[in-house]
């Protein structure tokens, strides 16, 4: 297909790969090395092998997991259980709704779609005041408290994540024939039963791909649960945990480095079973967002 | 069949009026001031029994509309509370004196004509401005220069794209304060000429900030070029390459054009993103910096305004101010965003 590239470009395209590769990754390259030194050795040489050793690496991991600015497991258990719910609550009502949306031809249903679209373009920072008072009044009404809680956290996940999970839901159940459902229908389905039967199990694809857009977003967040959960309350997400873990320690690299490679493994093991998974997820929600 | 029916209805009905009950209880329970925990739970399974009591009422007729209600209702309560209410609350309480929590009286454009006599605020437009530009820019060239070199058959390609990705799945908060440690404790050392950290100054601060970013985002951006490019038919390009064009005129005259439409949603995707960047900005430099502006000592020389605008509000405790500013920081990004996807798709069509 193509003329064959001479040599000497390929080993010139090749080293500069090698070279850009190189830049991307030696921030976590520093993260790691570091994590294994006293902050004496850092600040003399952070670049350097120098004081590089196991023990140190579990002694800074000590200390830092059990920290209770940052308590590791809790905020890593809570960030499990946020994303978690989330995603499936997500994915569960977004095809929900996506269905009868795409399945109803009257106003409203156009309406409720445009609606959605039309909100995606909506910072969060316009919603995010009022909507702490919002939560504290419906949680006093209700009696279930939604600030500082799980079920108020993720029912905001609901609400900010849908708009876009409808979107791309839509866009996908509208290939799916018709004829299908009829089928369904003439032989005895009833509506609930073809979504749930003969609907649901073909969206496994863009339920995928959704499921990793809106997890990447969740997982990462830090703005909204900074604001819904508060720095210093019972429940913490990982991003919230490393920021009032380092606010209170000033300079301490060896401990915020290892906070930090605390943070960032969960997720680089994840990327590394599902790294083809996750990059394709990532495009066709932007191709198609 | 009449029996199995009746016995619906009756199930149909007590899980009706179970759940009514249920429901008025914990209302009640609520105006009484009671501070029960049950309360919140009573409500739960009260308007669970109303749903199910309808579900299994037989009347078909109703039934596909009903369902359809089920089906909408959990997404679109969420959507309401979450998003619409308090965005209309959020407009209305723009023009009032709110403190987070009530507010005594209504105050007009105050809000609004306050921010533009504030030198901090319009330094972070500015700053925004000009920071959504550069980043437009090179987030850009690089992803796409990162995309060419990927599509180009070499090997280990699956490996340089997922590393150049990489960046793009850690949170900004962490890749902030590993930033912060490399400019301030790294650079320094590799750079013996560079006595201070870059974070120290605004100007290079201001430069470490795209720096990070592009970091971070070129190789998400560079991954839907990717997808772009491989998306030009290799017929074409063989053709191309019969008429003996070179590898300059393939990229310019074949690709570039080809990949219009990805270009567009890239600068989209760009401009957005950094538009209301938050997360690396309060990480990196939390927006500190000093800088003489419009005759004045400003020390938020690095402060973006999702920044300032959190600032404002959760820091100094000006609620309403904070909310008047996102409104306006809403009005700049939807503007901006709907003129970019205008121009973009005026160009796909000449083309």
């Amino acid at each position: 297909m193509h003329r064959k590239e001479p040599t000497s470009r390929v080993v010139i395209k090749f080293v500069i790969a090698i070279i850009i590769a190189a830049y991307i990754l030696f921030p976590f390259a520093l993260v790691v090395i570091n994590s294994c030194k006293a902050t004496a050795d850092i600040t003399a040489n952070p670049i350097g092998f120098n004081g590089v050793s196991i023990g140190q690496l579990m002694q800074n991991l000590n200390d830092v997991i059990n920290n209770t600015n940052f308590l590791f497991w809790h905020a890593f258990g809570y960030s499990v259980l946020i994303t978690v719910l989330s995603l499936i609550l997500l994915a569960l009502f977004g095809s929900m709704t996506a269905w009868v949306i795409c399945r109803n031809k009257t106003v409203w249903a156009t309406v409720i779609y445009f609606t959605f679209i039309a909100s995606m373009i909506i910072p969060f920072q316009v919603v995010m005041l009022p909507l702490i008072s919002t939560f504290r009044d419906v949680g006093k009404f209700i009696g279930i408290p939604m600030l500082q809680s799980v079920p108020g956290i993720v029912f905001a996940y609901l609400g900010f994540g849908g708009a876009m999970t409808v979107f791309i839901l839509t866009g996908f159940i509208k290939g799916i024939p018709y004829d299908l459902e009829e089928a369904a229908s003439i032989d005895g389905c009833r509506p609930e039963q073809v979504f749930f039967k003969v609907i649901f199990p073909l969206l496994t694809p863009v339920i995928t791909t959704v499921t990793i857009l809106n997890g990447m977003w969740i997982w990462n967040d830090y703005l909204l649960p900074s604001m819904m959960l508060g720095q210093n309350g019972k429940v913490k997400t990982l991003p919230v945990a490393v920021q009032a873990f380092v606010g209170s320690y000033v300079k301490q690299w060896n401990l915020i480095l290892t906070a930090a490679l605390l943070a960032i493994i969960p997720m680089v093991i994840l990327f590394l079973f599902a790294q083809k998974q996750i990059m394709n997820g990532m495009i066709e929600g932007a191709v198609k967002g | 069949m009449s029996e199995a029916s009746g016995s619906k209805k009756l199930l149909s009905l007590v899980c009706l009026i179970g759940g009514a009950a249920l429901l008025v209880v914990s209302l009640a329970l609520d105006f009484m001031g009671s501070k029960a925990g049950y309360r919140g739970a009573l409500l739960v399974i009260g308007i669970i029994g109303i749903i199910v009591g309808l579900y299994i009422l037989p009347t078909l007729k109703y039934h596909r509309t009903l369902v359809y209600v089920i089906f909408l209702f959990p997404l679109l309560f969420a959507f309401a509370v979450t998003v619409i209410i308090p965005l209309f609350l959020g407009l209305f309480y723009s023009f009032t004196n709110w403190n987070g929590i009530r507010y005594t009286e209504f105050v007009g454009l105050a809000n609004y004509t306050r921010m533009f006599r504030q030198p901090s605020f319009i330094w972070s437009i500015l700053l925004t401005a000009l920071f959504v530009v550069f980043n437009m820019i090179l987030v850009n060239l690089v992803a796409f220069l990162l995309a060419l070199l990927c599509t180009s058959k070499l090997k280990g390609m699956g490996f340089f794209r997922a590393s150049y990705f990489l960046p793009n799945l850690i949170g900004g908060i962490v890749l902030g304060y590993i930033w912060q440690f490399i400019f301030s404790n790294v650079v320094t050392k590799i750079f013996t000429g560079m006595k201070f950290s870059m974070l120290s100054d605004t100007k290079t601060a201001f430069i470490a900030i795209i720096i990070v970013y592009v970091w971070q985002y070129a190789g998400y951006i560079m991954l839907i070029y990717i997808t772009g490019l491989n998306t030009v038919p290799g017929d074409v390009l063989e053709a191309a390459n019969i008429d003996g064009a070179n590898a300059m005129q393939t990229l310019f005259q074949i690709k570039i054009p080809m990949i219009a439409p990805t270009i567009t949603i890239c600068t989209f995707l760009t401009l957005t993103s950094a538009f209301k960047q938050f997360d690396v900005n309060l990480s990196l430099t939390n927006g500190t910096g000093s800088l003489m502006f419009m005759g004045e000592f400003l020390t938020n020389g690095t402060q973006m305004l999702a920044l300032n605008i959190y600032n404002t509000a959760v820091v100094e405790n000006e609620y309403a101010f904070g909310q008047a500013k996102a409104f306006l920081f809403f009005l700049i990004l939807a503007c901006v965003s709907i003129l970019q996807v205008r121009i973009s798709n005026s160009k796909e069509v000449e083309l």
